[in-house]
């Protein structure tokens, strides 16, 4: 078993208690930063452990920290993104449940070395646990002294405050989460200029995953080395991977990023429920599929990316030989159309007729052409779009394309897929 | 469906509460969200007269709130049955059976998805991933999530709400 430290106290029922917290090294992290090192440079050691965004994007976090204008004159801003919402994806929600702090001490250590003064904690409204034991966190780092005015006895002082979410799944993308918390309705907006620039009610403004953050307490408290020696050179750190689907053992896995495909759904996962796998989704249902026969490839951003999929929210979905690929998509397809937010016409219209194809295609009454005309679609919503919304949609229906074109062909023709 | 009443007695309940949330904005917009969610816990749903009384309490125009009320899915402008179910149908749960556990559903309450059953007890939505994948199929009513749902369980747990709220009604 590797080290776990990420999910260290996550089977500690009393692990969201900030005392518990502290005892296990809580709380030593932000001291270290606030205590030995100036904002710059806590931005560089961020910078130097590697440490690269755990929403989607991969972008790495301190390089996102520097892009802040030191002189803008105006307040900046700290926002977490915590509206999970990607399909397959678990992580965030188990993190803010069991162990909240790991999130408020990283949020404050991200606050400090960006100078702001007002952090926003977007979470999605359906997680009902995570708002309340957020909400308990940071009452208890408040009193403790980790957050208000004078934070440790420093010049630096800062709020925080939870956002929730209202069932928008579009609102995880960072222009439309920092649109909602500006009251409106969370439709993405054009970058440039991007949020560190212009963000939060025009002002600069870093948005993070929760994942992101409970990384930072580690890094402070344990070392840049210690964090660099996990998982391979350009993705280093601990990962969480979640997985679900046609598994013996579903959960959330804490991996470095070396780990193969095939090794996380064998070892981890204990393999198919069938006994035989035919593919798998590996970072959400926005990530384009991977046939069993590529399973060897290794679960971190350059290698997915060379396979022409991604890592994104590494929700791990993994299907057997019983699973229906075009039913996959349509289902996919179906929650891409429900969800976009109806800003750009290629996503909006696109998805929406691609979803009507892809159901009379399962029901038995698609056209030979169909296939074509999906690809056709997809071609007109990829790289159109101003968000990454259409971009996943159409990037996952291709790869049931590419990949699984005997399903297609065999459902228009036979009405149904020969076992 | 309304709320059933006054803005006058909305702004008597909820200005406070309201005008304490934003005070953790620079802006009176960012208040909507958490004040229609106040609105909403108190009275239930959201309607057209809640839209007046948060445009008054925060002199913000009616129409900005308007459409937040009407974008997020979590605000309700038609009232709910007393159990509130959210059954999740993404591909998680969908893979291992979400389809036949909702069937079981829809004829044990005999409605569909949108619909609330006739004695006023349970509203059906079919949702999106609400993150509990490794427990799949999921479900939340009002805010619990039921995990590991098969056809049988699911009902067993439908009787048990039913009787839970009679008996309570006794």
């Amino acid at each position: 078993m590797n080290e776990q430290a990420l999910l260290k106290n996550i089977r500690n029922p009393d692990a969201s208690d900030i005392t518990v917290y502290e005892k296990s090294g809580g709380y030593t992290g932000l001291r270290k930063a606030l205590g030995t090192c100036s904002p710059d440079e806590v931005i560089e050691k961020v910078k130097s452990s590697g440490l690269r965004g755990r929403g989607g994007a991969g972008f790495p976090t301190g390089m996102k920290w520097s892009f802040v204008p030191k002189d803008s004159g105006k307040p900046h801003y700290l926002c977490c993104n915590a509206d999970e919402g990607e399909p397959g994806t678990f992580k965030d929600r188990l993190l803010m449940e069991r162990d909240p702090h790991q999130l408020v001490e990283g949020m404050i250590i991200a606050a400090y070395a960006i100078n702001s003064n007002i952090a926003y904690v977007y979470i999605r409204g359906e997680y009902f646990l995570s708002i309340s034991r957020v909400e308990e966190a940071i009452a208890a780092a408040y009193a403790a002294g980790y957050l208000g005015k004078n934070i440790l006895g420093s010049d630096f002082s800062l709020d925080m405050y939870i956002h929730k979410g209202a069932g928008a799944y579009i609102c995880g993308e960072e222009t439309a989460l920092l649109e909602s918390i500006e009251g409106k309705r969370g439709q993405p907006k054009l970058k440039p200029p991007f949020p560190a620039v212009a963000g939060l009610y025009q002002c600069p403004t870093v948005v993070n995953n929760v994942e992101t953050f409970a990384c930072l307490p580690h890094i402070f408290r344990r070392g840049v080395d210690w964090f660099t020696s996990i998982g391979p050179a350009d993705a280093p750190g601990p990962k969480l991977f979640c997985l679900s689907g046609h598994l013996n053992k579903p959960g959330v896995y804490e991996l470095p990023m070396d780990i193969s495909l095939g090794d996380l759904l064998e070892n981890y996962g204990r393999g198919a429920r069938t006994g035989k796998f035919k593919a798998a989704i590996p970072g959400g249902v926005s990530a384009p599929m991977i046939p069993s026969s590529g399973f060897d490839v290794q679960m971190d951003f350059s290698s997915l990316a060379a396979v022409d999929s991604m890592l994104g929210s590494a929700g791990v979905i993994a299907l057997d030989e019983t699973a229906s690929i075009p039913s996959v998509a349509r289902r996919t397809t179906e929650f891409f159309s429900h969800e976009s937010c109806g800003k750009c016409a290629p996503c909006r219209e696109g998805l929406t007729w691609a979803a009507k194809i892809l159901r009379r295609i399962e029901a038995g009454d698609g056209l030979p052409d169909d296939p074509a005309q999906l690809e056709v679609l997809c071609g007109g919503i990829f790289g159109l779009t101003f968000c990454a919304l259409g971009d996943g949609a159409a990037w996952a229906l291709r790869a049931t394309l590419k990949h699984f074109p005997h399903e297609y062909e065999a459902l228009i023709k036979n009405r149904s897929i020969p076992a | 469906m309304t709320t059933d009443q006054s803005i006058a007695s909305i702004t008597a309940d909820l200005t406070d509460e309201i005008q304490q949330v934003a005070k953790q904005y620079p802006i009176r917009r960012s208040a909507i969200m958490p004040a229609l969610y106040l609105a909403q816990d108190k009275y239930g749903t959201v309607d057209g007269i809640v839209y007046q009384a948060i445009s008054e309490i925060l002199d913000v125009p009616e129409i900005w709130v308007f459409e937040v009320a009407s974008f997020y899915s979590m605000y309700n402008r038609t009232k709910l049955g007393n159990y509130h179910i959210q059954f999740c149908t993404n591909v998680a749960c969908m893979l291992l059976g979400a389809d036949n556990v909702l069937a079981n559903i829809q004829k044990r309450l005999d409605i569909n998805a949108g619909e609330t059953t006739d004695d006023g007890l349970f509203t059906l939505s079919c949702v999106e991933c609400i993150g509990a994948c490794d427990v799949a199929p999921v479900m939340i009513v009002n805010e619990k999530y039921y995990n590991y749902l098969t056809g049988e369980r699911v009902i067993e747990i439908l009787d048990q709400l039913e009787k839970d709220i009679k008996e309570a009604a006794k």
